[in-house]
């Protein structure tokens, strides 16, 4: 989908303006974007997290659309038991309306306490796109590590000292936990690339049966950068190959964007305050390490894609 | 009064209620000894009894959270549990209160763990007593499957989930004779469910769920505490509809040759059945004894439980969980029933039958003659090891 045709979709303002997310905060621009990217109606449901908290605070709410918010562990289940009703309504003729359904999710939500409950609802087969915005950290309650915090960040939990040097492992690979469900369809996309994200979400919408799209969002407060430079940073992501954009349709593997030149993924790191501590030369090797596994997971995923 | 008697379980009495209530969602996980109720309704799904739509889940976070999903998107819905299920369902369990839907959940009472034991106490339900659950307490299958169809009604009417307990095994897996009344009568005695705010309903979208903090959250709690009040009336009145076709009456408890009492024990589930075999054989030898069986537990009817003990000299309670620390959960209620009418006689403590410990008619027995001659104890433990 092309700028043109997103912003025209954009004024369906299916979540609208007056939230309170941060200056530069990506998953406004993620949600939006999903949601614009069916002409269906839709109704949503959002695991606890800033998405959540910043949305819906009472007597305000910028959902035009119906959503729910039950706990922060079972958006998944949450998405699942409304699909399931409104195929028992539809089947007794109660419900007329052709309804998408979609989970919202931080890394959080999805790669640690949801885990469970998105693998219940992928296995069961619902009808439902679930969308994790991965900014990384728990960075609704303070930047603490999650197992999507990558090698080397600095948390509020796994904060660099003087013996440790940040998070000690490597972020867990959700996308391919999905793809290994055996669902339709699943995605790795980037708040950077809309016109990428948005032909996703619209091929996820055209498929029947659980979908999910893994979104890349820089966080202000949590990766420490200007709110100005969130696409910029994003995009140094994807061009790293830290953040490969890809697909995986019926268990085919498709790179959907490829960089054209190599970008170290120092480049990367060097944005942003998380890693701030990683530019001290005793730490260089740390930078390397990171630099061994992206390119040994890129050669992993040019395999796959290969078939 | 049309009805069949049916040699069933426990847990098929549970199982024949949802099938005549045939809820548009049930989400359900097993564990023992609750396995066979979702098992006998997966026959009746499987056969094409019910057009229910179950979710087999994978685990009882899950069926809760699909409850609430299904329930707010306008379904009429149901789930079962049991033990360490209900206390994996606790977070949800006040989800689903305070986001006001009416979940109806059958609970077969197993003690929870450590140690593990698969068997009957009621420390699993007792400890949700304050999540905002309406809780009704089943003596035998009969009560089971009544108690389901005047949950059911009472919840969509009060918009409060609510839950029906009965003991895990002696009433889940003990055969009894169950009247099972006309499906065509019970359907229009549950009627259709109308829910004003569903998910569903994308013309009307309505944000459930959302955050409310030191300006709001007070006011939405406090309509709770107010409608779990007025879920009292509503009980009385759905249980009048119900007795239009079972012809008998559904009040918050059963006082049971209470009338002229000297002295009373107090419980619930299915030891009130064991109890009254020993009132009846204490009455035979001219002993005036009495049983008070509670049924409705959450809301607590504390003025009308006031009121019937108030002029009974001694009084035994007897609790089958342990709040530690503090008085057991039922004893702890009608005491506070007895403060507020001035009670003037004694009200003793006795916990029995944890992890499935059997309690007998002597036992029972005992304890009422000790009642009777006063040399009771204030508190302690009925059928424990010496």
């Amino acid at each position: 989908m092309n700028y043109k045709e997103l912003a025209e979709r954009l004024r369906t303002k299916k979540i609208v303006q007056g939230h309170r997310s941060c200056a530069g905060c990506g998953f406004p621009i993620i949600a939006r974007a999903v949601l614009a990217s069916t002409d269906k109606p839709v109704v949503v449901s959002s695991a606890t997290g800033c998405l959540e908290v910043t949305t819906t605070i009472y007597p305000f709410t910028s959902w035009n659309i119906p959503f729910i918010h039950s706990a922060f562990e079972n958006a998944a289940a949450t998405i699942a038991g409304v699909e399931t009703a409104y195929r028992a309504l539809r089947k007794k003729g109660k419900i007329k309306d052709d309804i998408k359904f979609v989970a919202f999710g931080g890394d959080g939500g999805t790669y640690d306490i949801g885990l469970q409950s998105l693998s219940g609802a992928l296995e069961r087969g619902h009808d439902f796109l679930y969308v994790c915005y991965d900014n990384e950290a728990y960075m609704n309650t303070g930047i603490q590590r999650s197992s999507a915090t990558p090698y080397g960040a600095s948390t509020t939990t796994a904060p660099a000292g003087k013996i440790h040097q940040g998070k000690e492992e490597f972020k867990k690979d959700l996308a391919r936990i999905c793809v290994a469900h055996n669902i339709p369809y699943v995605a790795q996309a980037s708040v950077s690339n809309l016109p990428d994200l948005t032909e996703k979400a619209k091929k996820a919408f055209s498929i029947k049966g659980p979908k999910v799209l893994v979104v890349l969002q820089p966080c202000t407060l949590g990766w420490r950068y200007p709110s100005d430079k969130t696409i910029e940073i994003a995009k140094l992501a994807v061009e790293s190959r830290f953040w490969p954009l890809y697909e995986v349709e019926n268990g085919k593997y498709r790179l959907t964007y490829k960089p054209s030149k190599f970008v170290p993924v120092a480049e990367f790191i060097k944005a942003q305050g998380r890693f701030k501590h990683l530019l001290k030369p005793e730490n260089k090797h740390i930078i390397e390490k990171i630099q061994e596994h992206v390119d040994s997971e890129w050669e992993k995923l040019m395999d796959l894609c290969k078939g | 009064m049309k009805y069949k008697i049916k040699a069933i379980t426990g847990a098929e009495a549970a199982a024949e209620a949802m099938r005549q209530i045939n809820p548009d969602v049930c989400a359900a996980y097993p564990i023992t000894p609750q396995t066979n109720i979702m098992e006998k309704f997966a026959e009746f799904v499987a056969d094409g009894i019910v057009d229910t739509e179950l979710i087999r889940v994978e685990s009882e976070h899950s069926a809760m959270s699909c409850c609430v999903g299904a329930s707010a998107a306008g379904a009429r819905v149901m789930t079962a549990t049991a033990s360490a299920g209900l206390a994996l369902m606790w977070e949800i369990l006040g989800v689903a209160s305070g986001l006001r839907l009416p979940i109806v959940m059958e609970i077969v009472n197993r003690a929870l763990s450590a140690p593990i034991n698969i068997h009957c106490d009621h420390s699993d339900s007792m400890g949700t007593r304050d999540l905002g659950w309406i809780q009704i307490y089943s003596e035998n299958a009969q009560e089971v499957y009544e108690n389901t169809l005047l949950a059911m009604k009472l919840a969509e009417r009060v918009l409060l989930p609510a839950m029906i307990c009965q003991d895990g095994f002696i009433t889940s897996h003990g055969v009894e004779n169950v009247e099972i009344f006309d499906d065509k009568d019970i359907k229009e005695f549950i009627g259709k469910h109308k829910y004003k705010h569903s998910l569903l309903d994308v013309k009307k979208p309505v944000t459930h769920g959302p955050l409310q903090l030191q300006d709001y959250y007070f006011e939405t709690k406090s309509q709770q505490i107010t409608t779990m009040e007025k879920a009292k009336n509503e009980f009385i009145k759905v249980g009048k509809e119900l007795s239009k076709i079972t012809e008998k009456r559904y009040y918050f408890f059963d006082g049971y040759k209470l009338n002229d009492a000297e002295v009373a024990i107090v419980t619930l589930s299915s030891t009130a059945g064991t109890s009254k075999v020993a009132v009846d054989n204490l009455r035979k030898k001219g002993k005036k004894v009495g049983l008070l069986k509670i049924r409705l537990f959450r809301p607590f009817p504390y003025k009308e439980i006031g009121k019937i003990l108030k002029n009974i000299k001694n009084i035994a309670v007897l609790d089958r969980s342990a709040s530690f620390g503090t008085n057991p959960p039922i004893f702890s209620e009608i005491k506070n029933a007895l403060f507020d009418v001035g009670y003037k006689g004694k009200v003793h403590s006795y916990i029995f039958g944890l992890g499935g410990r059997n309690i007998f008619v002597s036992d029972i027995e005992k304890l009422f003659i000790r009642l009777l001659e006063n040399k009771v104890r204030d508190h302690g433990f009925i059928g424990l090891r010496k």
